[in-house]
């Protein structure tokens, strides 16, 4: 952890002259040691930890989680939030196995159901940008809202009627032991990545993070940006929706409950500040990783679901405070 | 009286929730009685008073979203105790209902307050944490009425006044709420501390301290909200109260709670809590759906905050930066 990730006032861009031994020592640096730790970890408690079956076996649990953390970092670097992303992969679900139940085609549903995000994403960006209301508030009502729509459109129900072909998505393998899903990862990763740190897209992302009235003076149009960010988390959420829907076979009301908490979490562990302004795709691919890794461990020795939920709290409570403490201990000893 | 009614939001809502009440009347024989008014108050008691505790953390620009998870522990907790001693009174079984609330309460607050980290982090993490130390003590196991002693089932039941002992505690926390809030210094400074941090930190408030007192509050009702919950539906499993944090922080946003922070009143509150009530009974009554619930609070959060960002429009700004290092929650523009 760097000093220039912890007091954002001071910080400028991102390219400060640092020596050569100061470049290793990030928030990223600290995520890879810890992610070597859990794999040496791993492969000392269970024998089949390193299987590459296994380890792909492995990403399905995180792909479609991780998916959405790719936008949902842009977002939150951008000062602003989406909490209903889970909700929003329900209602693009439901819609989906309905128009599936019709006899759609195989490219109509996919198609439907990026675009049904991409609307609710719209919807989101509309609220909170044309009436000025904070993002968390639109999107804890629009997480019951979107996911009050597939209650009441499906009620107890299950729709599981798809097109051949479906199955693919979420359940094939491209080559050897790489599944379409993480594929599709990989090539998302990479988008974002490009369009973070290498796009004035990203730039102003960046500029609008930290100072929202500096870059409304420097002529960024940061209303017309994040709404562009919450169709993006929201197209994201489609996505996601269309390679869970494949990879379950089903769809209910309730698929995917709970998901905003472990995406925020990936985001914030990924070293992206909450606060806004700062953070990398590479520190939210690490960590999205390093947390599939934690999950499939505690798989492999047996220890319940919950436990990981208790740990993902712990961890994202230690995370967000980590940067506090460091600054403190700092400012402790300068005096 | 006219005016109150229709100039101000608290004033609109209890019209729109009389209204409502009497037009759900209209077509559903037997549904405007007294009785059904008291049960129905009654039914939202439990959500009353976790809002108005949500509404002292909303006020100082915070958000508690590990309410719920804080009832389900908490009851589970006095529930399992009630099960191993069945013979203890049901006061010490409440006054640790308390405690261990507003210790849950206060780790929140310490993380705001010491650490200054965001409370929708903090909050979110230790909702999880709550839950998932739930599964930890019980194993996820049910601890059902049978294992409950009859005196911890029967209090909130009591019949006091032909209102049972739930609905008058609301009462008294609404009252306690109201007068704390109107004329002591301790609670005109959440006002202070959440309307502009600036100002309360230059005459002398601890912005950080009033915080943290606002999750102690939040965390000390929740507490005493997961002995009522066990006991009134006479069963405690890891899933109580599951998501419903939503529905404390929509009563707060309905009543006109500003989730920028220092403004909301006890009658909103209540009225915004009562407006979620009727809702979920009406729903049965006029032969709706219950899975359509999820949904109107969606639309109905959603139009609230509308109107109130419309409302709010002519109020002052602040126009000196914040120097109190008091974060909003989300970093509002």
């Amino acid at each position: 952890m760097t000093t220039n990730t912890i007091t954002k006032k001071s910080r400028v861009p991102d390219f400060l002259p640092v020596g050569k031994l100061n470049k290793f020592v990030r928030w990223e640096s600290f995520l890879v040691i810890i992610l070597f730790g859990v794999c040496v970890l791993n492969s000392f408690l269970s024998p089949y930890f390193l299987d590459p079956w296994n380890l792909s076996d492995a990403t399905f649990n995180f792909t479609e989680k991780a998916l959405i953390a790719l936008p949902m970092a842009l977002l939150i670097i951008a000062r602003e939030i989406d909490i209903s992303v889970a909700a929003i992969i329900a209602l693009s679900s439901t819609i989906m196995g309905l128009i599936a139940a019709q006899g759609a085609p195989l490219y109509l549903v996919v198609v439907t159901g990026v675009i049904v995000g991409g609307m609710c994403g719209l919807c989101n960006g509309l609220l909170v940008t044309r009436f000025n209301i904070p993002s968390i508030v639109v999107t804890i009502g629009t997480m019951s809202l979107f996911r009050g729509i597939s209650y009441i459109i499906l009620g107890d129900e299950v729709l599981k009627d798809y097109p051949d072909g479906f199955d693919f998505l979420g359940q094939g393998y491209v080559y050897w032991v790489v599944s379409f899903e993480f594929l599709t990862f990989i090539v998302f990763a990479l988008v974002f990545y490009w369009l973070l740190h290498k796009s004035i897209f990203g730039r102003r992302t960046f500029a609008i993070g930290n100072n929202p009235d500096a870059a409304y003076y420097s002529g960024i149009s940061v209303n017309r940006h994040k709404l562009i960010l919450f169709v993006l988390v929201g197209l994201m959420s489609g996505v996601a929706a269309v390679l869970l829907t494949s990879r379950l076979g089903s769809t209910r009301p309730s698929i995917a409950m709970g998901w905003e908490l472990s995406i925020i979490t990936m985001v914030v562990l990924g070293g992206v500040s909450i606060l806004g302004g700062s953070g990398t795709i590479g520190g939210v691919v690490l960590a999205v990783i390093l947390m599939g890794m934690v999950t499939f461990g505690m798989g492999l020795v047996n220890i319940p679901g919950i436990v990981m939920t208790i740990i993902v709290g712990l961890m994202l409570m230690f995370v967000v405070s980590l940067p506090v403490l460091i600054s403190m201990y700092k400012a402790k000893r300068q005096r | 009286m006219k005016q109150f009614l229709t100039n101000s939001r608290e004033g609109f809502l209890a019209l729109v929730v009389v209204v409502m009440f009497f037009a759900i009347g209209l077509i559903a024989k037997n549904f405007v009685t007294i009785s059904n008014a008291v049960s129905i108050f009654n039914d939202t008691s439990i959500l009353i008073i976790l809002a108005l505790g949500q509404m002292l953390v909303i006020i100082t620009r915070c958000i508690d979203l590990s309410v719920a998870a804080n009832v389900a522990f908490t009851g589970m907790l006095v529930a399992m105790t009630n099960n191993a001693y069945p013979e203890l009174s049901v006061v010490v079984l409440i006054a640790l209902a308390l405690g261990v609330g507003a210790l849950l309460g206060a780790i929140n607050g310490v993380f705001v307050w010491l650490l200054k980290v965001p409370s929708i982090v903090i909050t979110l993490g230790t909702m999880s944490v709550y839950r998932g130390m739930t599964f930890l003590i019980s194993d996820g196991n049910w601890i059902n009425s049978h294992q409950m002693s009859e005196a911890f089932i029967d209090f909130p039941r009591a019949l006091v006044f032909g209102m049972p002992v739930l609905g008058w505690l609301a009462i008294i926390f609404i009252l306690a709420a109201y007068l704390l809030l109107r004329f002591s210094e301790w609670g005109r400074n959440f006002y202070s501390a959440g309307g502009n941090p600036t100002a309360a930190f230059y005459s002398g408030v601890n912005v950080g301290k009033v915080q943290f007192y606002s999750f102690l509050v939040s965390g000390t009702l929740s507490g005493l909200c997961g002995y009522l919950w066990v006991s009134r539906f006479a069963v405690a499993y890891v899933d109580v109260a599951n998501g419903f944090e939503l529905q404390v922080v929509a009563a707060c946003v309905i009543g006109g709670v500003s989730i920028l922070g220092g403004l909301g009143s006890v009658f909103g509150v209540v009225m915004g809590a009562l407006f979620i009530g009727v809702v979920n009974n009406a729903l049965p009554v006029i032969g709706v759906s219950p899975f359509w619930q999820m949904a109107i609070s969606g639309a109905v959060i959603i139009a609230a905050v509308i109107a109130n960002s419309r409302s709010g429009k002519n109020k002052g700004r602040i126009i000196l930066r914040d120097r109190s290092q008091a974060q909003p929650p989300v970093a509002a523009k």
